[in-house]
């Protein structure tokens, strides 16, 4: 067994935390690239939970992030390579600027528009900038390539979980899986 | 876990093969998603992109119903349509109103005389922070039954009576619109015109209950026919010009009308009018009182969304608003991103107030 057994895991609310907002996160990049790509009836549903469940994963970043202050993160493997080290803190920092601004440039993208925003519920949200022809389209443009960054870095992410999980087997996986796994936890 | 794959003896190799294979299937469902892997797919890209003419599309304009000029005022609701709606709208009391008359043609400087039918943009807001947009055209039917097949005849048209048979014959609920476009009297006015919503929505009363209407706009003033030919005579912007100076005069009214549908009625398609005798209910009157021209007027930079409703209205099973929805909303992304294309100053428009 070549697996630490100092590693830690996150806490049961930053686990809980992340696989929650891992499905919101996914769900929420194919609604959107699902809904520009339709005139079906499914496109007023598709927007109207796309806004929804962006507002709420927005609401779980926030407390994620003072999660994550306040109680931080497990340490990485002393045996990580540095160049991997590097990866992994600025890939999860990626990951956090990205679940923070995404829903923001939403929001004010369709404040942009004039258009209201409406939840779920027909519970409403303020614009939080003004009609602007250039505003909307330079956020638009943001929204949009900036999701797809996001998807990919969702990706480089996944990868590099199952190369630790898979290949190194040094424990980062363990660290936020969901359930404990074949023995890396130390007993409750 | 259950799998022992995962034990010590697997080969990074078959390893590696799991990774890459997970990012590729995840990456190939994406792409399905957008319909990048399904190029036959109706996209609103490709709607709007048929709405265009034969020389591209006018930049920093609307992809269709292009021509067109703002007007405010407000609604003044009479509280009947609190039976069938529990929107703000329809409490008696009056709302102020945003709007658009305009031509269904891609062209901004189509002249009027060429365009068969005509439309109005509205948006109601009340004090509970709810608006209701709507687009309307004057005809009393919609030309075609889906989507798609408005796609079809998007496509169909420009290339000629043969190729409109043929659509006829996919399309036969066309001859409808197609009597109305070929009988019915011109008018040299926005205001002799009536504007239908066409589409199907579902109304909540306070009770909860829902039921299926369609809405239309009922002009006050009297309709004067005329011919397209002596429509002409009076120049390209005859319209607006006229709309402008008969609205300074004095106050341009439409009535408001609810018509609720009957069980088995079909709702889920706007090229069919609901039978003669389906209970209506006035439910208040627009009253016209300012016009101002698109260029610096404030319906610029308003999409006239079908799907912006106010609680108390949804959308019904009829396919179009969402349809709309869409493509209004790529028109919308379009223009905006071309605005140093639009003539922004009053004086470079076609016509003034």
């Amino acid at each position: 067994m070549s697996r630490t057994m100092t590693h830690t895991r996150f806490s049961g609310a930053q686990r809980l935390l992340h696989w929650t907002m891992a499905a919101g996160i996914v769900a929420m990049l194919f609604i959107g690239v699902g809904m520009l790509s339709t005139v079906a009836p499914s496109y007023v549903p598709l927007v109207a939970t796309h806004k929804t469940l962006g507002v709420a994963l927005f609401a779980l970043v926030l407390v994620r992030l003072v999660l994550r202050l306040v109680l931080g993160a497990p340490p990485l493997p002393a045996s990580l390579p540095p160049l991997m080290r590097l990866g992994a803190v600025l890939s999860h920092w990626g990951l956090y600027g990205l679940m923070i601004a995404l829903p923001l440039l939403g929001w004010a993208m369709l404040s942009t528009a004039d258009y209201p925003v409406v939840l779920f519920g027909n519970f409403r949200l303020p614009p939080i900038l003004p009609q602007s022809d250039s505003l909307h389209t330079l956020l638009w443009a943001a929204h949009r390539w900036l999701a797809f960054a996001f998807f990919a870095l969702i990706l480089l992410h996944v990868a590099a979980a199952l190369f630790h999980a898979l290949i190194r087997r040094d424990g980062v996986f363990e660290a936020m899986a969901p359930l404990p796994l074949h023995g890396t936890e130390r007993k409750e | 876990m259950s799998r022992s794959s995962t034990g010590p003896t697997r080969s990074p190799v078959a390893s590696l093969v799991v990774i890459a294979l997970v990012v590729a299937g995840s990456a190939a469902a994406f792409a399905y998603t957008a319909g990048w892997l399904s190029p036959e797919r109706l996209t609103p890209t490709r709607l709007v992109s048929a709405l265009a003419p034969a020389g591209g599309p006018a930049l920093g304009h609307r992809r269709n119903h292009a021509k067109g000029i703002c007007f405010t005022g407000e609604f003044q609701s009479n509280g009947n349509g609190v039976t069938l709606s529990r929107a703000q709208v329809f409490t008696a009391g009056t709302w102020p109103v945003l709007g658009r008359f305009n031509l269904a043609t891609a062209n901004p400087n189509a002249a009027d005389a060429t365009v068969r039918v005509r439309g109005m943009g509205l948006q109601i807001a009340t004090p509970d922070g709810d608006v209701w947009r709507s687009a309307m055209i004057d005809a009393p039917v919609f030309a075609v039954s889906t989507p798609q097949a408005f796609f079809d005849l998007l496509q169909s048209a420009p290339k000629g009576a043969e190729a409109m048979k043929a659509f006829i014959g996919r399309h036969p609920e066309f001859m409808a619109f197609a009597g109305w476009a070929g009988t019915a009297p011109w008018t040299s006015s926005y205001a002799e015109d009536s504007f239908n919503g066409l589409n199907s929505f579902l109304f909540t009363d306070a009770a909860g209950t829902p039921r299926a209407v369609r809405w239309s706009l009922r002009p006050a003033a009297t309709p004067v026919p005329i011919a397209p030919d002596e429509l002409a005579k009076r120049g390209p912007n005859y319209l607006e010009q006229e709309i402008a100076s008969r609205v300074a005069a004095a106050p341009q009214r439409w009535t408001m009308v609810l018509t609720v549908a009957e069980p088995g009625d079909v709702t889920a398609d706007p090229s069919k009018a609901w039978p003669a005798g389906r209970r209506t209910v006035e439910v208040g009157t627009l009253v016209v009182n300012k016009v101002i021209g698109e260029p610096d007027g404030p319906c610029r930079d308003i999409n006239f969304d079908p799907t912006v409703l106010p609680r108390g209205m949804s959308v019904s099973d009829d396919p179009f608003p969402a349809a709309r929805s869409s493509a209004y909303a790529r028109s919308y992304d379009l223009r905006t991103s071309e605005a140093k294309d639009y003539p922004r100053t009053a004086a470079a428009g076609s016509a003034k107030p």
